[in-house]
């Protein structure tokens, strides 16, 4: 009966969704740059616009060059410096040339899996497989299970919200006050959780977004401190009965809040939600390369680049651009899919250093992309 | 304490301090006071003079108050009222306002110079210990000692913008002379950055934090190694050179003896382009004699001195800093061990008065006044012939009494062999050190001990790790005379001063209480956790193996010996006193013997056989909750 009463009310909501307003016609560039100005929460657009898609030349690192390994699981941009948490180390580009932080410098584990930046302090914190380690002003220390509170020692994601730290591990999810040392745990005993695999955290100042494997995506208001919880209205079933009628999938691995936009990516689609309506991606209606997405960050409220195991992809709120090697000969490829499913290849040259893509961050109007073998530097080019 | 200098001050404070303060030289010991005095000594703790140089501002400590004298006359023009243990104070680049950090009330008064009266009084972090306004008079930048940070401050409002991480027990600011930069130091040593199984015999690593004062942000730190206990940090005026004052403690061998700087190297870190490397380390020691507890440093405005005090020793280090240079551009070090070092660039060492701390330059470099603190006098050193001038007396008790005596007993090095330490050496402001040590007693690399804080330590005995001295005169008497001075120790009627003094020592106020008395439902759980004489199975914890049994009291400690499993190879005997539980937030590392880094790791690492109470059926959120209930104690 409670699923019925789900289903009715997303069937209503799904209606009214397909009769919201149209977003506004996406911007001109793809970084954060155009993420400036605040937009008011909104509907999908559901109308094309000309638009010219974002190319990039790629310059791609590797262990050939610097890089301390090619597994490269995540990428962080601090101003003119980059951050790439790679399998064997925490390397930073600076000044044209890579430097590698190691456990022997104090970093928790040589695997690094998720970065995030205190733009306030400048701090670093990276979330390894043995523990959260914070780098500042170059001095590492370094946070784990055993040594505080911190839940678990592999930290999938990390967030830093004012003077809070929001930390996803394999068991649960927690927050570290830095000014009071405080560990606050979350997990299936005091929140919505029901799975305690964590994947990722969004945090703001009004809400923090948690993905959770297997639970989906959960919300936590900061102001009243409520939990709440989205879930795929098609519970455990691996097909999706309506579209748009709520998170995507259960198995949720990456999520980007911005401008009060919720942007979730599962192993089994994409989803966007303003707060009443979800817009769920798949390969078989979006420009998606792939249902697999390892990761997703939101431009703003109508834009978002997706990290899959078949390339990185753009979707400027109608338009949407794939950037891999291609799948057949690994030639570099760019394809731009309109609003009407249209698919046309761009001649490139250069492309990102793999079709599997495990993070992307921003450097004004260039992206930093991390792949299974390199990361590569997408250089804007003017159009 | 205020509102009795308050009454004092409005019933003719001018004519009495003009009466009471003085110009002199050293006088005779002033005779000893009747025990439980209550007296309201200055304890001048750090000097300033404005930026024409009229006024000497100096920061009374334990009056809490700031004493503004003329700086030509030395008579008083005001005394200022501040907050709860002032600890450092600085002005703003234009002179308007003089900045004062409260380090138990956890405030920052703003006195208008104009007005000399306090303007403003915001709350900032958790003990706050030494302030600076950058050069636009924008940010203040405020030293946190407890949480080891730097609070960003709005100038004018007070109002915090973000804390940036400094080393712990971050307690030292300078601003550079180009405002560029603000250089932070910090008393206790850094937690090791790498676990290994030696954490607990892992040399101390300290740093100087430098921060870019623009930005707001860390932009680098200056490594110090094998450094615990970092103070004043000066930059000479065209910025080429800096330098901390630090104890370099012997503590990875056993302490043994006191000869040759058997346990304590004290130095200074000079960096800056002048230096050419990152920073160079050089005693100020010489054979049989010792610069104990550096404190206070300035380097001279022509750049040809550096001057440091020497709070143990009694005396200020005068360094020539052309011969210092040469030194370390033509010699390969280190320069730590070797005592004939400081021969090629000290170029004098004058005395002054008791437990020296702060001082300060005229802008001509031809005087520098030094706060005694122990002593409530101000010498003026003529830098021309490295003399004490003149003696600043404050005014406040004629007479000492017996815990002022005890304090002066503590910080004074004049005890030991050679005068190489004194109690304030390892108890840094009667505290602790935060540093693990090998008393030879034991025998060599034998029950290794991590130093503990003294706050609270009244009423706590047997002392020791291992409860075998059964008072604190045993503890500071043969032990100490034995163990430590290899020499005449304190003469019985300084002993019991010294007793007193330390069992006076009240903890300070607790940062993780609630202002309003009660808990917060992290700490509720934890107090239940702490009380509970049931596991989370249902089975009945054995008396013996609750918390709340040997942590028991207001103090947290039966006083009893016990063995809750901690014993290592290294030690002679796994039975230990339950420790108390005062401040056990801030005093880290902890076990007997330092192997556990943090609260958490007495239990995640240390406890496998649930000996040091049952606690391996609690989860991890419930394991937080208990930590969180013990910071409140």
């Amino acid at each position: 009966m409670k699923k019925l009463c789900m289903i009715a009310l997303l069937l209503v909501a799904s209606a009214a969704a397909s009769a919201a307003p149209a977003a506004s016609a996406p911007k001109a560039t793809a970084g954060t740059e155009a993420s400036q100005g605040a937009q008011a929460p909104s509907a999908p657009p559901q109308v094309a616009a000309p638009q010219v898609l974002p190319r990039y030349r790629f310059e791609n690192f590797t262990t050939a060059n610097g890089l301390p390994d090619n597994h490269v699981f995540s990428v962080l941009v601090d101003g003119d410096r980059i951050w790439a948490g790679t399998e064997n180390g925490l390397a930073v580009y600076e000044n044209h040339a890579w430097r590698t932080y190691s456990t022997q410098d104090g970093l928790a584990h040589r695997a690094v899996l998720s970065l995030a930046l205190d733009k306030r302090t400048g701090d670093v914190w990276a979330g390894t497989m043995a523990g959260l380690s914070r780098i500042s002003g170059g001095r590492i220390d370094t946070y784990t299970q055993l040594n505080s509170g911190l839940s678990n020692d592999v930290v999938y994601g990390v967030s830093v919200e004012g003077e809070n730290v929001w930390v996803a591990t394999a068991a649960g999810a927690c927050r570290l006050n830095t000014r009071t040392g405080q560990w606050t745990l979350y997990n299936e005993r005091n929140t919505p959780m029901v799975e305690i695999w964590v994947y990722a955290v969004s945090a703001a100042p009004d809400k923090v977004y948690y993905a959770v494997w297997g639970s989906g995506l959960l919300e936590y208001t900061q102001k009243t401190g409520r939990w709440d919880k989205y879930e795929d209205p098609d519970g455990e079933n691996e097909i999706v009965l309506f579209k748009d009628q709520g998170l995507i999938h259960e198995i949720v691995t990456s999520v980007s809040y911005v401008e009060n936009i919720v942007w979730a990516a599962t192993y089994f689609g994409a989803s966007r939600y303003d707060g009443r309506y979800w817009h769920n991606f798949l390969t078989k209606d979006s420009g998606l390369p792939s249902n697999f997405i390892n990761s997703i960050k939101g431009v703003d409220g109508n834009r978002a680049w997706f990290c899959t195991d078949k390339g990185l992809a753009y979707y400027d709120g109608v338009n949407w651009a794939v950037y891999r090697p291609s799948l057949k000969d690994g030639k570099p490829e760019m394809t731009v899919r309109d609003a009407q499913g249209k698919v046309t290849p761009v001649a490139v040259t250069t492309a990102p250093a793999h079709n599997y893509v495990l993070g992307i961050d921003f450097q004004g109007s260039d992206i930093w992309v991390a792949t299974a073998k390199g990361l590569s530097h997408g250089i804007r080019q003017p159009q | 304490m205020r509102r009795r200098l308050q009454t004092r001050l409005g019933t003719g404070l001018a004519a009495l301090a003009v009466a009471l303060l003085a110009v002199a030289f050293w006088s005779d010991r002033p005779v000893h006071a009747n025990a439980g005095d209550a007296v309201d000594y200055a304890s001048p703790l750090e000097v300033l003079l404005s930026p024409d140089g009229a006024r000497l501002y100096v920061l009374c400590q334990q009056s809490e108050e700031v004493r503004v004298l003329d700086a030509a006359s030395f008579a008083v023009i005001k005394n200022i009222a501040v907050g709860r243990v002032p600890r450092g104070f600085s002005l703003s680049p234009d002179g308007g306002r003089l900045f004062v950090t409260n380090s138990w009330d956890d405030t920052l008064s703003v006195i208008d110079t104009s007005t000399l009266a306090v303007a403003a009084t915001w709350p900032v972090g958790a003990e706050p210990s030494s302030v600076v306004e950058d050069r636009a008079g924008k940010r203040l930048f405020v030293a946190n000692r407890i949480s080891s940070d730097v609070a960003v401050l709005d100038a004018q409002t007070g109002v915090e913008e973000k804390r940036l991480l400094a080393g712990r027990g971050s307690s030292y600011l300078t601003l550079s002379p180009g405002g560029s930069r603000i250089y932070a130091t910090h008393i206790y040593p850094n937690p090791p950055r790498v676990r290994t199984e030696q954490d607990n015999r892992t040399a101390p690593e300290s740093e100087i934090t430098v921060i870019d004062a623009a930005r707001a942000v860390v932009v680098d730190r200056i490594p110090l190694h094998r450094i615990a206990g970092v103070f004043h940090v000066a930059i000479s005026a065209d910025g080429r050179l800096g330098v901390v004052s630090e104890y370099h403690p012997k503590n990875l061998i056993p302490l043994a003896h006191l000869e040759h700087g058997g346990a304590f190297a004290y130095t200074i870190t000079v960096f800056g382009a002048d230096v050419g490397k990152a920073s160079v380390e050089v005693p100020l020691d010489e054979l049989e004699r010792y610069a104990s507890q550096p404190f206070g440093v300035a380097i001279a405005p022509d750049k040809s001195r550096i001057y440091v005090t020497s709070g143990g020793s009694e005396m200020v280090t005068v360094v020539d800093v052309p011969r210092l240079l040469r030194f370390i551009h033509t010699h390969n070090g280190p320069f730590v061990q070797d005592l004939s070092a400081s021969a090629n660039y000290v170029a004098a060492r004058i005395a002054v008065g008791r437990n020296p701390r702060g001082l300060t330059l005229t802008r001509d470099g031809r005087r520098l006044f030094v706060a005694n603190r122990m002593e409530d006098t101000i010498s003026v050193i003529d830098t021309r012939t490295n003399r004490v001038a003149s003696t600043i007396t404050l005014a406040g008790p004629k007479t000492l009494s017996v815990l002022r005596k005890g304090e002066q007993a503590f910080y004074t090095a004049r005890y030991s062999f050679q005068g190489q330490i004194g109690c304030s050496s390892c108890h840094i402001d009667s505290t602790f050190d935060g540093i693990t040590w090998d008393l030879e007693p034991d025998g060599f690399g034998r029950d290794i001990v991590a130093n503990k804080m003294l706050e609270g330590v009244k009423d706590t005995e047997p002392y020791k790790w291992t409860g075998t001295n059964p008072d604190i005169p045993t503890e500071c008497g043969p032990r100490t005379e034995k163990y430590f001075w290899r020499s005449e120790t304190f003469d019985n009627l300084t002993l019991t001063d010294l007793a007193a003094y330390i069992r006076s020592l009240e903890p300070r106020p607790n940062r993780w209480r609630l202002a309003n008395g009660e808990q917060t439902p992290a700490q509720e759980r934890g107090q239940e956790l702490f009380t509970r004489s049931v596991d989370k199975f249902g089975k009945p914890i054995d008396e013996h193996n609750r918390c709340s049994y040997c942590h028991s009291g207001p103090k947290g400690t039966n006083q009893k010996i016990s063995d809750v499993g901690t014993r290592k190879p290294t030690d002679n005997t796994g039975l230990l006193k339950a420790v108390p539980l005062t401040e056990i937030a801030l005093i880290a590392p902890y076990l007997h013997d330092g192997s556990a880094r943090t609260l958490e790791e007495i239990w995640t690492v240390y406890n496998p056989e649930d000996k040091h109470g049952r606690t391996n059926d609690l989860t991890k959120d419930e394991l937080n909750d208990l930590i969180e209930y013990l910071r409140t104690r």
